[in-house]
């Protein structure tokens, strides 16, 4: 069953490579879509005791990102079959392919215990990304494809090298050589300690580089702001989750080596830094595409933050893999269908979003009012329990920076994006073919209902998996 | 054998310079590959022979001395250059700090402590110096061909190190990774020649369209 999870996406991806036709690819990428959500959620239910030997283990932590990314997955491959019915001036096969490889490794990141196997698969990520960067062929996309390729490289290269420090120590303490998750928190105590500290350094600059924790983020507003809108949702909901997870792994490992002090401050320092600087770049961005990404910068900072306080923070971290992901899908599915629509993703040139697009303007709308932590939305509860833990813990410093930093982003992004929707279409605005359809508004709406579903109520299966996660993640007294 | 593996060593610190201080990107390839086929000896010369073991040195040698230095090549006879002119930071200045980071590494290895067998070897040094290197020379020049020379002498940093693990590292995670390193070169070779083609030169200080205003 787990197997399925890893070589269901791979046979859709040679399927898809194999089709000649153009319609038909999008179609046959959302069904096998379905199959993967449908098998994620048997494995939710019903879950496979963890392999001989330790490797395949899908546990609590790997549940909700496995979840929130195959979720997300399934809008983002419906929404492709109206989107690229406007794209038909080119092939989209390596866009097809490129999406379900990077959904194979994406599911092996979640499912596997061995830290190497893990940065195999996220490092697959990575470059089954690149080709859909590029999809607009074009000098910016180029550009774009670059930094981020050779950013996100390096920095995935450091991880490796953290990881390397990190099996060197379980061979000087002379315990068994290994790199499972499960052996190395088991042998914790014993594990040389200058290796120990520096390969968790290395771990978490490169792991926050491929999450996007400033200063490592420049590569995100260009290759958000460049993508497609529905790789861009994949990127902002589906790899930053990835990246978290395995910086979970390492926050695991932390706390049984007792370094985790260390490592929380780290981790509130990079946050908050990434928090003020999405607050700085937020306003007055000319490019609406670009503006999510610096919102997703803001967003993995909150995350990190949130593991850095620890206690009751990391509920609310936890339930922001969620929130945080499937929120941005509605954002960038429906900036793509405003992208379409005006042919422009410069916020002087599109005006009156909602007059031209009443759907997908009003989703933007609703979108950023959600992804700027607005109850009733599921954003309010995570950004909520973070705020309140950070106040109940007594650090003040922490939670006002904090609270600033979401009111500057929150009126940051309303200047952009209420001129966006609201008002008059400009007369000498472009025209094109495209009008809002089922198909591409459908998976933005459903993806906001989700999102506020789960602001108003959230199912106690759900509430078990999310304080079972969380009880991985406690500092022990 | 151990004495070998160390002067080899010495020669790949060495390399690390010629690739930091040369302004002449074919000798600059030349040089990375030559570090290539030198790390596709070294397993040999600290590890038993098992077939596992060829198919690394096989594998390292075609792909990080042949391969990807071709590609390369390619990529600097289509864009008609030859030298990388005016990096970031000088040739002497890259050169002292290069120094001052081979240094350093030493002191740090020195700091860490290490097996016994391990003890005289310069493994750590070497590959915590290479890694540096090649970091020094991906921030520090402009041309998209010397960043991916960078990004190759980081992973020779990298596999340096992987050397000392190899009970640690499962064949298939150890294989895995290599592969992944490869394939992002390849792809980074073919994104450089599209650069080419796009900006007819492969100046990433011109790659700046997407700035903040």
């Amino acid at each position: 069953m787990l197997a399925a999870l890893i070589i269901l996406p791979l046979v859709g991806a040679a399927v898809t490579w194999l089709i000649p036709f153009d319609r038909l690819r999008p179609k046959v990428l959302s069904l096998f879509a379905l199959a993967h959500l449908g098998i994620t959620i048997l494995l939710l239910t019903d879950t496979p005791p963890e392999s001989p030997g330790g490797w395949i283990h899908l546990d609590a932590l790997g549940k909700i990102v496995l979840l929130s990314t195959s979720v997300l997955f399934l809008f983002c491959a419906i929404y492709s079959i109206g989107y690229l019915f406007y794209r038909r001036e080119r092939s989209n096969r390596v866009l097809c392919v490129g999406l379900l490889v990077c959904l194979s490794a994406a599911s092996l990141v979640t499912i596997t215990h061995h830290l190497g196997l893990m940065w195999v698969a996220l490092e697959t990520t990575t470059i089954s990304m690149a080709p859909l960067i590029y999809f607009n062929r074009n000098a910016r996309s180029i550009e774009a494809t670059w930094k981020y390729l050779l950013i996100c490289s390096v920095g995935v290269a450091l991880a490796l090298i953290g990881l390397y420090f990190l099996a060197y120590s379980t061979i000087v303490a002379r315990v068994e050589p290994s790199l499972l998750l499960d052996d190395l928190m088991r042998d914790a105590g014993k594990l040389s300690s200058g290796w120990v500290h520096a390969a968790f350094v290395f771990l978490l600059v490169g792991f926050g580089s491929k999450m996007g924790l400033a200063p490592l983020h420049t590569w995100k507003p260009d290759a958000y702001g460049e993508a497609p809108g529905l790789v861009g949702a994949m990127l902002a909901g589906g790899l930053v989750n990835l990246a978290f997870l395995a910086l979970l792994r390492v926050y695991q490992l932390c706390l049984a080596t007792k370094e985790i002090a260390f490592f929380q401050n780290a981790l509130v320092v990079m946050g908050l830094v990434s928090m003020i600087f999405a607050a700085i770049f937020m306003a007055r961005q000319a490019d609406f595409k670009r503006m999510l990404a610096y919102s997703s910068v803001e967003h993995v900072g909150i995350m990190a933050v949130a593991l850095g306080l620890g206690g009751k923070a990391i509920f609310g971290a936890l339930f922001h893999i969620l929130a945080n992901g499937l929120t941005k899908g509605v954002l960038f599915l429906s900036s793509g269908n405003i992208h379409r629509s005006y042919n422009s993703k410069r916020t002087d040139h599109v005006r009156g979003a909602m007059r031209r697009l009443p759907w997908s303007g009003g989703l933007f709308l609703a979108g950023f009012i959600a992804i700027t932590g607005s109850p009733p939305f599921a954003p309010f509860i995570s950004e909520f329990t973070i705020i309140s833990s950070a106040f109940i813990q007594g650090r003040m410093l922490i939670g006002a920076i904090f609270l600033i930093s979401l009111t500057v982003i929150f009126i940051g992004m309303a200047l952009t994006v209420l001129p966006m929707v609201m008002g008059e279409v400009p007369s000498d605005s472009e025209t094109t073919s495209y009008r809002d359809t089922i198909w591409t508004v459908g998976p933005p709406f459903l993806l906001l209902l989700l999102v506020f579903a789960l602001g108003v109520w959230i199912p106690a299966p759900l509430m078990s998996l999310l304080k079972d996660a969380a009880a991985l993640l406690e500092v022990p007294q | 054998m151990i004495s070998i593996a160390d002067q080899l060593l010495v020669l790949v610190l060495l390399i690390n310079f010629i690739s930091l201080g040369t302004s002449r990107l074919i000798f600059s390839i030349r040089a990375v590959a030559v570090q290539g086929v030198i790390l596709g000896i070294l397993p040999g010369l600290i590890h038993p022979f098992s077939w596992h073991l060829v198919g690394i040195t096989v594998g390292i040698i075609t792909a990080k001395g042949f391969a990807i230095p071709m590609l390369l090549n390619r990529a600097v006879r289509t864009a008609e250059i030859k030298r990388e002119v005016e990096p970031f930071l000088g040739y002497v200045p890259t050169l002292l700090l290069g120094a001052v980071f081979t240094a350093l590494s030493f002191g740090f290895a020195g700091k860490l402590p290490l097996l016994p067998e391990h003890q005289n070897y310069i493994f750590v040094p070497a590959s915590i110096a290479t890694l540096m290197t090649g970091f020094l020379i991906l921030t520090t020049r402009r041309k998209a061909i010397s960043q991916v020379i960078g990004y190759l002498v980081l992973e020779n940093g990298i596999f340096i190190f992987g050397l000392l693990l190899a009970e640690a590292m499962p064949i298939m995670v150890e294989a895995g990774a290599l592969l992944d390193l490869l394939v992002g070169t390849f792809v980074m070779g073919i994104v450089m020649n599209l650069i080419s083609r796009e900006f007819s030169s492969l100046d990433t200080s011109r790659l700046t369209s997407l700035k903040e205003e």
